[in-house]
């Protein structure tokens, strides 16, 4: 038995954390999140010339066929730096459409970039949703991600069904969020062909969400981190305020609460990975766990830096928010643990 | 990530499970109650024999031999939880007091205390809290005095579980009053019938006498009963105290409760509905199982930095902590979840349960304080696992 990271994993991670550390400084992310178009370019460059599009296709299609456990490794640490990237959508399409070498083919050059408009399958709302008629895809979905620089579009149907559709085919305006770093879209499809459509399975649902919360475990680390780090520097009262208990305190209930959540999505990851049935249950409970975790996370550090966690200048709020939007991203809590609780035939 | 196991241990695995399958009949049910109840001591018995407790207990001392293999006693842990048949004892003497005999203790000790005391024959309590000095244990002032090969005791322990039970105490005592706080202690068992010594039960909140006061008037003991050495008793002490923690936060039993809990929900009807469908309820009871897989997934890193020898970090010092307080959470939803009925106690037509549940909401928060309250486990985290300072001493006045 071993439960722990391989040592190839770990070298992913380490060597993805130096790639990040460059390409997505708080300073770069400032000027994301103030819409500087060349700076996101500069970071997407980054990020392909590492090739992370390649990284969750199967070896077969000419990507590196690395499994759930490893697609989760690369979103926590996206979401340690509160980096934006397509990598969601891009795993999300190669699972789709795993049976289709062609899509495949283009995922892994990072020729074909998907963009992921899946929000009706959680939340439809009025005046919003995609139908298929005749063949042909019309209506609205929410809150896409990963728009900008999309070759195509992973559409959800009010059935379903995930249809591939060229971004051109769609009229997008942008939705404004409390997070700045990434960027959502309103996309209307007007009578659109799908290029290729199928029906996701509850895994390929579960693997999503595990990465939003994958992601959220990747901020809440960050947000730890700085706690401890700023606590261990700034004065009061004449000495360290990481030496006053109710400051360790607040540091020791995060990790509290963080540490197992970290084991939680290994082992959510690893039984998708191997097919336990499991899996996709625990990939739900995850996704409520860290939005629950994370939440807490997000706010005790902002309160351990005082004043400062509450002002721009620190940049602490870009973690924050980009907790506070995975919370919602992809179905709440609430609905991940009714997920969770229909996967076990606890309920129909 | 390999959480397979070969098929050596696949097959340890079967063999349990048929051995406990197989003999079910044998083990005590909610009536063998008590301590040195016949058939508990029968089955505890049982289980050594095979192999199933004190299994890397030396033969000579009573134990059944065995090389430690942490994978296998993680497969009879699981075993038990998921079959839910008794498990071994595991009182104070077995579970904290053995393990430090068997590291620190002397050939005579070894031979006279570790086979009974495995065995459930001798009961053992723990002389450590006293009214003046619980989270702060080093401040501790029952004196010892020498007399010739004797020490004569004085002084008196608090919240001792078992004291009444007990036919020996692991008592920590001052031998050198004028050394540092952590430096004049030294760790010493005695017989709880020697002369001198006062058990007076504390009742606590679950309304049963779980723990005593103990009083000492110059009671006499044998220096021969001070483990390891005079004036050395804060590093011994030490050595119980991390097996305390780690027997406080085991996710097989936690999960053993939850799978008890979710049965409860499943069967259990308010208005001709399952307490199940009630989103709400469920809700919560889906936010704790989710704590409860990721106690375990810890509980399977931790395993894994143990077998690699490697030291287990933050996922080890927060086991106490999450652990206990989940278990809590969990009584508390049985509760809430039985509504009305679920503030019934002791007996009647009505308590679901025998009053488990209440009894375990009660309980559980006293093992939240037990064993190093939550904000002592809060200073440990923070202390030696976020490398987080020290509070500073403060300036003598
Ligand atoms: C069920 C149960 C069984 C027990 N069994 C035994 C036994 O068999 N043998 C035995 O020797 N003892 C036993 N104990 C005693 C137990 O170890 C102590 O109760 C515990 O260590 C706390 O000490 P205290 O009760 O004196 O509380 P105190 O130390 O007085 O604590 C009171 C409050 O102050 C807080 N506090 C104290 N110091 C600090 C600090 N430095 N930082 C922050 N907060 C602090 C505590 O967290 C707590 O909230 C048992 C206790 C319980 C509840």
């Amino acid at each position: 038995m071993e439960f722990a990271l391989s040592e190839d994993q770990r070298m992913l991670q380490d060597s993805l954390k130096g790639v990040l550390g460059d390409a997505a400084s708080l300073d770069r992310m400032r000027k994301i999140a103030a819409d500087d178009v060349g700076e996101g370019s500069a970071l997407d460059e980054a990020l392909a010339g590492f090739g992370l599009s390649a990284l969750p296709v199967p070896e077969s299609a000419g990507g590196l066929g690395l499994g759930a456990l490893d697609a989760c490794l690369v979103q926590e640490a996206l979401g340690y730096n509160v980096a934006p990237s397509r990598f969601l959508a891009t795993a999300v399409a190669a699972r789709v459409f795993a049976g289709k070498p062609e899509i495949l083919g283009g995922l892994a050059s990072g020729d074909v970039k998907f963009a992921l408009a899946v929000t009706e399958l959680f939340s439809r709302r009025d005046g919003a949703g995609v139908e298929l008629k005749g063949g042909k895809l019309s209506g609205k979905s929410l809150l896409a991600q990963s728009v900008d620089g999309a070759t195509h579009l992973l559409v959800a149907d009010a059935a379903g069904t995930l249809h591939s559709v060229e971004a051109a085919a769609a009229g997008v305006t942008v939705m404004r969020t409390i997070d700045r770093t990434r960027s959502f879209h309103e996309v209307t499809l007007d009578g659109a062909t799908p290029l290729a459509s199928a029906t996701p399975d509850a895994e390929t649902m579960a693997f999503a969400r595990l990465l939003v919360a994958a992601d959220t475990l990747g901020a809440a680390q960050a947000m730890i981190d700085k706690a401890v780090a700023y606590a261990k520097e700034r004065q009061q009262f004449g000495r360290v305020i990481g030496s006053f208990q109710a400051v360790k305190h607040m540091c020791a209930e995060m990790a509290a609460k963080l540490e197992p959540s970290r084991a939680l999505i290994w082992h959510a990851a690893h039984a998708l990975d191997i097919g336990d049935s499991e899996g996709p249950f625990m990939a739900n409970l995850a996704k409520a766990h860290l939005a629950e975790v994370g939440t807490f996370v997000a706010r005790t550090s902002t309160e351990v830096h005082g004043g400062m966690g509450f002002t721009d200048l620190v940049g602490l709020h870009y973690w924050y928010k980009r907790i506070g939007v995975n919370r919602q991203l992809l179905g709440s809590p609430e609905q991940a643990r009714q997920t969770a609780a229909q996967l076990q035939g606890l309920v129909v | 990530m390999k959480l397979t196991l070969d098929p050596e241990y696949e097959a340890f695995r079967a063999e349990v499970a048929e051995t406990l399958a197989k003999n079910v009949h044998l083990a005590p049910t909610a009536d063998d109650k008590g301590y040195k109840n016949p058939k508990r001591i029968a089955w505890q018995k049982f289980l050594i024999e095979n192999g199933l407790a004190a299994r890397t207990i030396p033969k000579e001392y009573g134990g059944y031999g065995a090389e430690p293999d942490i994978l296998k006693a993680r497969i009879i842990a699981e075993e038990f939880a998921r079959t839910r048949i008794p498990g071994p004892m595991a009182g104070q003497g077995i579970s904290m007091f053995v393990p430090t005999l068997l590291e620190l203790g002397t050939e005579a000790q070894k031979q006279a205390y570790i086979r009974p005391t495995i065995q459930g024959e001798m009961i053992w309590c723990q002389g450590y809290s006293e009214p003046g000095a619980g989270s702060d244990l080093a401040a501790l002032r029952t004196s010892a005095v020498e007399d010739g090969d004797h020490y004569v005791i004085n002084g008196s322990k608090i919240w001792t579980s078992t004291a009444k039970q007990a036919d020996m105490i692991f008592c920590l005592v001052r031998t050198d009053p004028a050394a540092k706080k952590h430096e004049g202690i030294t760790y010493i068992t005695f017989p709880m019938s020697t002369p001198g010594i006062e058990v007076r039960p504390l009742v606590d909140m679950t309304g049963t006498a779980n723990f005593n006061e103990v009083f000492f008037t110059d009671v006499r003991v044998p220096k021969s009963g001070v483990i390891f050495a005079p004036n050395k008793g804060w590093q011994v002490a030490n050595a119980t105290l991390t097996h305390e923690r780690g027997m406080l936060g085991d996710p097989n039993a936690t999960k053993a409760r939850l799978v008890e809990l979710i049965a409860l929900m499943q069967a259990e009807t308010m208005n001709g509905e399952r307490l199940i469908d009630n989103p709400l309820l469920r809700d919560r009871l889906m936010k704790l199982q989710a704590e409860v897989y990721a106690m375990q997934a810890n509980g399977l890193r931790i395993t894994t930095s143990r077998l690699q020898g490697q030291p287990a970090g933050l996922a080890g010092l927060v086991v106490k902590l999450q652990g206990c307080d989940l278990n809590h959470e969990i009584a508390r939803l049985a509760i809430d979840a039985l509504g009305d009925l679920g503030i019934l106690y002791e007996e009647g037509e009505h308590l679901r349960a025998n009053g488990s549940w209440q009894w375990r909401y009660m309980y559980d928060l006293g093992l939240i304080i037990g064993g190093g309250t939550a904000q002592i486990q809060k200073n440990i985290i923070a202390e030696r696992g976020l490398e987080m300072p020290r509070e500073p001493k403060l300036a003598k006045a």
